[in-house]
């Protein structure tokens, strides 16, 4: 009787092993040893409960009180996803619909020469050895459980591998769209990208979820930056009231290298971000700006890592949030510095505006500093909009609503004007003003 | 135009306007002075609408209406503006930008059709050019990182932009130097009309020596204590406040 009874782990590990016991001669991949190594470790550490520091604030007792059919059909078309409209000459898109590559709906235009762009599961066919030595490279020591989880079941996502010195030309955008019209689906993107010396590179994930039904995404994406690349990487999400989504973003920098990642997330019900940064490189730099907007009953949490690990380089952070409503968010900013790791700049800063006295904000950096000769400083503010601020525009004639729409859209901007793919900034500032607009 | 009787306002508790009348007709300009601490900044505040400010008897008419029961954004509509004494910095909001929206916001409260881009950036050019405003100062954040001068200026630009027709100038002589001032004052004469009348609430004498008021007014203890023509303020100037104080005390 009931499969509903059998808790969502126990179905996973089952689920897994079912799996394995029709692959023939592929269990014994290099691959799938990951894999395997990966549910090993989900199964050992488990779903995290708020008694784990890492989740104090978040709990995940809702997200894992149902089941999800991983990897659903979906018969959905581009007339459904219209929300984000990208010219096709500017950018290559690739659509992801329940986790699973959609060729049909995408769109890759950039030479292979300068790029190498496909789903994970056809790099794979195409090139086992190769995606198999990225796979889980970043991520074979994480402690998170989801991730583990993620490894286990790693299936599709995208494969980007960019050789040395290559200017990609055109974005990448990545859409993973969850279809939760008819069921409760889940996905669980895997997602490698790997950026050649001196390559530069922008590729943003946008989440979507369509339905009422519940969705639950778990997605890991792996970045490698080598010597002196420059990649910019966002994540935007806009999700539904019933989406859950935890995700992690693990990134390698080696030297000279650049990094700019903005995660805004704008709508879902529970979202938990983790944006971990390696600097294992000298003279390199880490950028992180994040937004988030939650209102209703909806929970987001950023934990980001900024990991020093060798001497002169700098990371610079600066999260933003605007929580109305009876919405909760939760910002972990940790910022390491190894002992080599001199003459390291660090700042990190954490700015938010409570509008509502049911909602509310935890923010907690977390600096731990093992040398002697660096510059680190954190800030955090929660406040109200400034009133100052509102009674001047209204002297001016601009009602309190607008004025107090353009006040918190600014607040916004910092983050915002961060983006530098056109089509995911006038996305999101439009989005952004419709919910402003929306009370 | 306006009519101020009897007007009392307090703040946490404590009475600071204490029953102030005055009567403003269109093209006059009249100088309200007195010493720190005597509710000259107070009464800018109550008539644009500042909220801190609880109004506890009289009333405001301005053009036949009690404005005490509007809000704000609807005093400035009606076409009453307050140049700030310290103009409020906005990170993220342009100049530009937000005066297209004061603009468009006043003039759907008068049931007139917004401004479209090409015509409000030919009119905010040629008021800019009233108060020497450059064109990368309004695209800059509002106020952000601009001098005292400049925070004033625009203050003056804005008021060009929003032609009111009652104009409440707040110390806007504070912190200027004198071609600063100048500019200024010349903005605030060229807007200058029969239809307009202006208020210039100041401590010193020196910017009535470019904006020359029609009445001068001491504020001294929340109340009018003193009126009379233009030579008043150069008294003041040149006796200070001190025989205004002799005088109220002596009375009082």
């Amino acid at each position: 009787m009931s499969t509903e009874t059998i808790d969502l782990k126990t179905r996973l590990i089952a689920d897994f092993h079912a799996r394995e016991a029709v692959m023939n001669g592929e269990a014994s991949s290099e691959f799938h040893q990951k894999k395997r190594a990966g549910l090993a470790r989900f199964e050992k550490l488990g779903f995290p409960t708020i008694k784990n520091e890492e989740w104090k604030y978040s709990n995940v007792k809702d997200l894992i009180s149902v089941s999800y059919e991983f990897n659903a059909q979906s018969s959905i078309g581009l007339a459904e996803l219209e929300d984000l409209k990208v010219p096709k000459q500017d950018a290559n898109i690739l659509y992801f619909v329940n986790g699973i590559f959609n060729a049909g709906l995408s769109t890759i235009i950039s030479p292979v020469e300068e790029i190498t762009i496909s789903s994970l599961g056809d790099a794979y066919k195409n090139n086992p050895s190769l995606v198999s030595s990225f796979f889980n490279e970043l991520t074979a020591d994480s402690e998170d459980a989801f991730t583990a989880l993620n490894t286990a079941f790693a299936q599709d996502g995208v494969f980007i591998n960019i050789p040395d010195n290559k200017s990609v030309a055109l974005p990448i955008i990545l859409r993973f769209v969850s279809d939760a019209r008819s069921s409760n689906v889940g996905s669980q993107p895997r997602n490698i990208i790997a950026v050649g010396k001196n390559s530069h590179v922008k590729v943003a994930e946008a989440f979507r979820t369509l339905g009422g039904q519940r969705s639950f995404t778990n997605s890991v994406t792996e970045i490698h930056v080598a010597e002196e690349a420059n990649v910019q990487y966002y994540k935007v999400q806009n999700e539904s009231e019933n989406a859950y989504h935890v995700g992690t973003t693990q990134v390698r920098m080696r030297d000279r290298s650049h990094f700019y990642a903005g995660t805004v997330t704008l709508n879902g019900k529970f979202t938990r971000n983790n944006l971990n940064i390696i600097l294992d490189g000298e003279h390199c730099d880490a950028h992180m700006y994040g937004l988030y907007f939650p209102d209703g009953t909806q929970h987001v949490d950023n934990h980001t890592v900024a990991d020093h690990c060798k001497p002169n380089s700098e990371s610079n952070e600066l999260y933003k949030g605007i929580l109305r409503d009876k919405s909760k968010g939760v910002f972990n900013g940790k910022i390491f510095v190894r002992p080599d790791a001199q003459k390291t700049n660090a700042f990190q800063s954490c700015k938010n505006i409570v509008l509502s006295p049911e909602a509310s904000m935890n923010t907690k950096p977390q600096l731990e500093i093992f040398a002697d000769d660096v510059k680190c400083s954190h800030g955090t503010t929660t406040g109200q909009i400034d009133e100052e601020a509102l009674f001047y525009m209204r002297s001016r004639g601009i009602s309190r609503p607008e004025a107090m729409s353009l006040l918190m859209f600014a607040f916004c901007a910092d983050v915002v004007s961060q983006i530098k793919i056109d089509s995911i900034r006038e996305y999101l500032e439009n989005v952004i003003i419709q919910k402003l607009a929306s009370k | 135009m306006l009519s101020i009787n009897d007007l009392r306002a307090s703040i946490e508790g404590k009475e600071i306007l204490k029953g102030i009348n005055l009567e403003v007709k269109p093209g006059e300009v009249h100088a309200i002075m007195g010493p720190n601490g005597s509710g000259k900044s107070t009464l800018a505040s109550v008539l644009a609408g500042r909220e801190e400010y609880e109004v506890t008897s009289g009333n405001v008419i301005f053009e036949g209406k009690d404005i005490l029961e509007m809000a704000p954004e609807e005093r400035a509509a009606e076409g009453i503006f307050l140049a700030f004494q310290y103009p409020v910095e906005i990170p993220g909001v342009t100049t530009i930008n937000f005066l297209k929206t004061a603009v468009n916001e006043i003039r759907k409260y008068k049931g007139e059709s917004p401004l479209d881009a090409a015509q409000f950036l030919k009119m905010v050019r040629e008021k800019a050019k009233l108060v020497s405003m450059n064109d990368s100062l309004l695209k800059r954040a509002l106020n952000e990182g601009f001098s005292g001068g400049e925070k004033k200026r625009n203050e003056i630009f804005q008021m060009a932009v929003l032609e009111p027709k009652l104009a409440i100038l707040d110390e806007t002589d504070s912190g200027l130097d004198i071609d600063a001032l100048r500019i200024v004052a010349e903005g605030v004469n060229s807007l200058r009309s029969p239809e307009r009348a202006t208020i210039v609430v100041t401590h010193y004498q020196r910017l009535l020596d470019y904006i020359v008021p029609d009445f001068v007014h001491v504020l001294y203890k929340g109340r009018i204590v003193k009126s009379g023509p233009k030579e008043l303020a150069l008294e003041l100037e040149e006796k200070g406040y001190d025989w205004i104080k002799a005088e109220v005390e002596a009375v009082g």
